[in-house]
């Protein structure tokens, strides 16, 4: 119970600080924690990345193997995207089957990845109809503190765009490759905090926000995706303006998976 | 979604742009939505949308299972979409996948949203949504008709939740895609409005779309839902409407 009332009270104050346009850790409503991309990170994979996003840590990992294309899309690889949350990440994490929060990071991240065109599918297919890469993009968070969507994507993303087609290992080229990446979507994630609305929410923030929204944005200055979470409205004139708030900090983030120092 | 590899793409617009059914870019599909179809439910409603098919049930205030799940301050909303093995082309394998968990997940945080959840301490408000014929849009259909039923039950809240989903077909934003459409369209953007404040509490999208497009998106899907709450209103009128009481004669001077 005790814990419940100092959360009843954290909540109020952070609320009470977004009024006045403040933050518990002293940033601006449209400003991101420090954010670090470091590429290469696990060498068992074809491809990889560490993100951190304050204390939010996400770890992206790409294997390609061989398979066989879908039946209705004969001439295109196959991509798969899952976000893990272990329960090392946080005292809130239980073992098991994944609840429903971690789905909707696994499918969020996924539907930006796929609605980008982040890889160029038909490149991955080998023989139409017979053999093609199957490209697995596994994240796993090591951190929670908040915003898991945003860490996942940029990880992924960071990954993908340094992975190499293993070609060689499976004896169907002389050679490896790099993989072809098409589009860099950068998702951003804001909550509403009474009238306010912040970019990058911690833990706590998330918790005493009322509602969250996530919008993808690729470099071709396309939204691709958008997801609305936790309880709470947006009305369309916020939408719109976090849209494109959106479009400035993804440009920024694209950076960061690129490589350039932010 | 623009899917790679897929046999072939059809004409999503005319050149007097008409659609493959004949609808205007800013035409909803027919819709009929029914509340009260199964008694032994506290409250339901069967919504035909389209060629959707769904029907939602609500349960409660009862009893919270599992009990951890019980919350001392309000109650818990719990709801459950389902698509049936048959609702689709091709047989869907029954039971839980990611896609039914997530948009229950996002439509039960839609009703968190507007219930007077409070009123209930230590309750659950179970929501079932059965998808019986799918053909797009059927979450939104699912959230109409949940919407109905929670009426129906007389839940407390603070406004129904008409939604639509609009998307872009032919590089043109359009209302309510049909299956085709979902299918080979450029995007797709769900949404559910609160009539009274304006205040949209589901949004998802996924596709291309510049800023332009999306503003003009969310301008139409507000009307869209403008539409489907007059029809909401109407079903629970009707449900709970009586024959009009005929006048008293008057008195024999």
């Amino acid at each position: 119970m005790s814990e419940e009332v100092t959360a009843e009270i954290l909540h109020t104050h952070i609320l009470d600080l977004a009024a006045d346009g403040r933050r518990l850790d002293g940033r601006g409503p449209d400003e991101y924690r420090p954010i670090t991309v470091e590429p290469g990170f696990v060498t068992t994979a074809d491809g990889s990345a560490l993100v951190r996003i304050g204390e939010t840590i996400a770890v992206a990992g790409i294997k390609l193997e061989l398979g066989k294309p879908f039946p209705d899309t004969p001439n295109a690889g196959v991509l798969t995207t899952n976000a893990e949350l272990i329960p090392l990440s946080s005292p809130t994490f239980e073992p098991g089957p994944p609840q429903p929060g971690a789905i909707e990071v696994s499918r969020v991240v996924d539907r930006a990845i796929r609605a980008a065109e982040t890889v160029d599918l038909a490149a991955l297919c080998v023989t139409p109809g017979e053999k093609s890469w199957v490209c697995y993009v596994d994240v796993h968070m090591l951190g929670h503190d908040g915003n898991l969507i945003d860490a996942a994507l940029l990880a992924a993303v960071s990954a993908l765009s340094r992975a190499t087609v293993p070609a060689k290992r499976f004896g169907v080229a002389e050679a490896d490759y790099p993989l072809q990446v098409h589009h860099v979507p950068i998702e951003c994630t804001f909550v509403r905090l009474g009238e306010t609305i912040v970019v990058d929410p911690t833990f706590d923030e998330e918790h005493a926000a009322q509602g969250r929204l996530t919008v993808a944005t690729d470099e071709a200055g396309r939204v691709v995706a958008m997801q609305k979470g936790l309880i709470g409205a947006f009305s369309p004139e916020d939408v719109k303006a976090t849209v494109r708030r959106a479009f400035v900090h993804g440009e920024r983030l694209r950076g960061l998976a690129a490589g350039r120092s932010g | 979604m623009g899917s790679v590899g897929a046999k072939e793409v059809p004409v999503l617009l005319d050149a007097e742009g008409r659609r493959i059914d004949g609808r205007k870019l800013d035409e909803l599909r027919p819709i009929q939505i029914r509340a009260g179809p199964l008694p032994q439910a506290d409250g339901s409603a069967f919504v035909e949308w389209g060629a959707n098919k769904v029907m939602a049930a609500v349960y409660g205030p009862r009893e919270v299972h599992p009990r951890h799940l019980q919350q001392s301050t309000k109650a818990v909303i719990q709801c459950k979409y389902n698509m049936a093995a048959f609702s689709v082309d091709e047989r869907k394998r029954p039971g839980l996948d990611r896609r039914s968990q997530e948009i229950s997940k996002v439509i039960g945080e839609a009703f968190e949203s507007v219930v007077f959840a409070e009123e209930f301490p230590r309750t659950s408000i179970d929501v079932y949504i059965e998808v019986l014929q799918a053909n797009a849009g059927t979450r939104c259909a699912g959230l109409v008709a949940a919407s109905v039923a929670l009426a129906d039950a007389g839940i407390p809240m603070a406004d129904l939740l008409p939604a639509v989903a609009v998307g872009k077909i032919g590089g043109q934003i359009a209302l309510d895609l049909k299956k085709e459409e979902d299918n080979f369209g450029e995007a797709d953007l769900p949404m559910a409005l609160v009539p009274q404040s304006g205040r949209l509490v589901l949004l998802q999208m996924e596709g291309h779309m510049t800023e332009p497009e999306l503003a003009q998106a969310l301008d139409l899907g507000v009307v869209g839902c403008r539409a489907i709450y007059e029809k909401m209103k109407e079903a629970l009128r009707e449900r709970y409407s009586v024959a009009p009481i005929a006048p008293i004669a008057p008195e024999a001077a």
